[in-house]
């Protein structure tokens, strides 16, 4: 165990970690659903809640039962019991809160197959980071795809009425752009640790 | 033999997983109001979100709660309505929408402010200076609205859009995309139009455009019905009042009325 303080790993994972600038898992959603800013909200909101609650399970799960000799089961059984706390937490909600589960839509789904939630639980393990710190290293890498979530879903606006030559309108122009944003989060390399 | 264990740790946890997810399903299902699924295979499923639903799916189930009245879905138009009745078993009564361009100006008659030769389209183009026209409320022209129509129902002709009532089904996108907010949804059966949508007044009103409201309050002195209100510098009609009578058209002098 390291004793990173949960003050830089809420901030590294944000900004010099950041899972989709700097890590690059996530960008499916990342380019997929940037479109407007109440879906890049949603969706953020989704993966945060994922992320937090896949590493709360899968922890425990690695550290308690797979540890020390079956560890290279870790990706398998990840795979399996995210996908099944997906589909937990979409009957909870859907019971229980019901406007959440109307707001989330069909991003909660989606996220059964996110590379970014299976990265962050694998990350935590390999970082050996203790309970606390794997948690709060969820949420912080959750709130870093917020963050990137927004800024791009805003360059994306911008880029709705700019005059983009022909060969280089939809994916290409976005690819440009998330590079380029990418390249800006660089400057925060070195901060936190 | 060492595989053994690992399946048996593979399979615990999957079972664990399916036998919990499978008692999750049942003890906390959400019963699905037949109802609603029945309404809903009525709906066109464009999820065009002109009811004010978030997507066909919303708008059965506030329909089958009864918070929503059946025929508010204009892609649908009378078939949907008149499904959608005989499930509820009620009787309704559905009047058809279209959109309506409140501008009547084109290239020629609106004078222009500058020459404008930016990204063809409206949005951009009202973003410097509210546009190239001298009427800050005109139509721009670069057809904003027609992109929006995913129905082909609005052309653009010599920088002037119009509506074809024929395929006109009054979803009410195309109003959400023109960035003077000139569209609005109306009766289909409406009588008369006004076709203009300056509100300011005075002298610099009549000089932009030749077919300008002036609020001249005319057509509304001679309305019979009362249906025809000045508001804010610009002629309005209740549709539900105005018998067609025509006489507020007559009575225009910058042919607004039409």
């Amino acid at each position: 165990m390291n004793n990173t303080t949960i003050a830089s790993i809420l901030l590294a994972g944000i900004l010099t970690n950041n899972m989709v600038l700097s890590k690059f898992l996530g960008i499916c959603p990342f380019l997929g659903v940037s479109k407007k800013t109440d879906t890049a909200f949603s969706m953020s909101i989704a993966v945060t809640l994922v992320m937090v609650v896949a590493t709360a399970v899968t922890w425990p799960i690695y550290n308690y039962i797979l540890a020390p000799d079956y560890t290279y089961l870790e990706t398998i059984v990840f795979i399996l019991v995210i996908a099944a706390i997906v589909q937990l937490i979409e009957i909870v909600l859907k019971k229980y809160i019901k406007p959440i589960y109307n707001a989330l839509g069909i991003y909660l789904p989606l996220i059964t197959t996110n590379c970014a939630v299976l990265g962050i639980t694998m990350l935590n393990i390999s970082e050996n980071l203790n309970f606390i710190q794997s948690v709060f290293n969820a949420l912080s890498a959750g709130l870093g795809f917020m963050l990137a979530m927004l800024l791009f879903s805003g360059v994306r606006q911008r880029m709705e009425s700019a005059d983009i030559p022909e060969f280089m309108k939809g994916l290409p122009i976005t690819l440009v752009a998330a590079a380029i944003v990418s390249l800006s989060f660089l400057g925060f390399a070195g901060i936190g640790g | 033999m060492e595989i053994v264990l690992p399946v048996i740790i593979l399979g615990i946890i999957g079972l664990i997983a399916g036998v919990g997810l499978s008692l999750a399903s049942k003890f906390m299902a959400v019963p699905v109001d037949e109802k609603q699924e029945k309404l809903r295979e009525c709906l066109p499923g464009a999820n065009c979100g002109a009811c004010g639903y978030s997507g066909c799916d919303g708008y059965a189930a506030a329909v089958a709660e009864g918070k929503a009245e059946p025929g508010n879905c204009p892609p649908g138009g009378t078939d949907t309505a008149a499904a959608m009745a005989e499930i509820l078993g009620v009787e309704i009564k559905t009047e058809q929408k279209i959109a309506h361009i409140a501008c009547g100006g084109n290239p020629e008659i609106t004078k222009r402010k500058y020459d404008y030769s930016g990204m063809q389209s409206c949005s951009a183009a009202s973003l410097l200076h509210s546009g190239p026209l001298e009427c800050a409320f005109g139509c721009i022209g670069f057809g904003d609205c027609a992109k929006a129509c995913p129905f082909g129902a609005i052309t653009v002709k010599n920088g002037k859009p119009s509506v074809c009532e024929e395929i006109c089904v009054g979803c009410g996108l195309c109003a959400k995309a023109c960035p003077k907010a000139l569209i609005s949804i109306i009766p289909k059966d409406r009588k008369m139009t006004v076709n203009c949508a300056n509100k300011a007044k005075g002298a610099a009103v009549a000089k932009a455009c030749s077919v300008s409201c002036l609020a001249c309050k005319m057509c509304e002195k001679v309305c019979e019905t009362g249906a025809i209100k000045v508001v804010d510098n610009l002629a309005v009609i209740d549709y539900s009042l105005c018998n067609g009578c025509g006489k507020c058209k007559e009575a225009c002098k910058r042919n607004v009325l039409v």
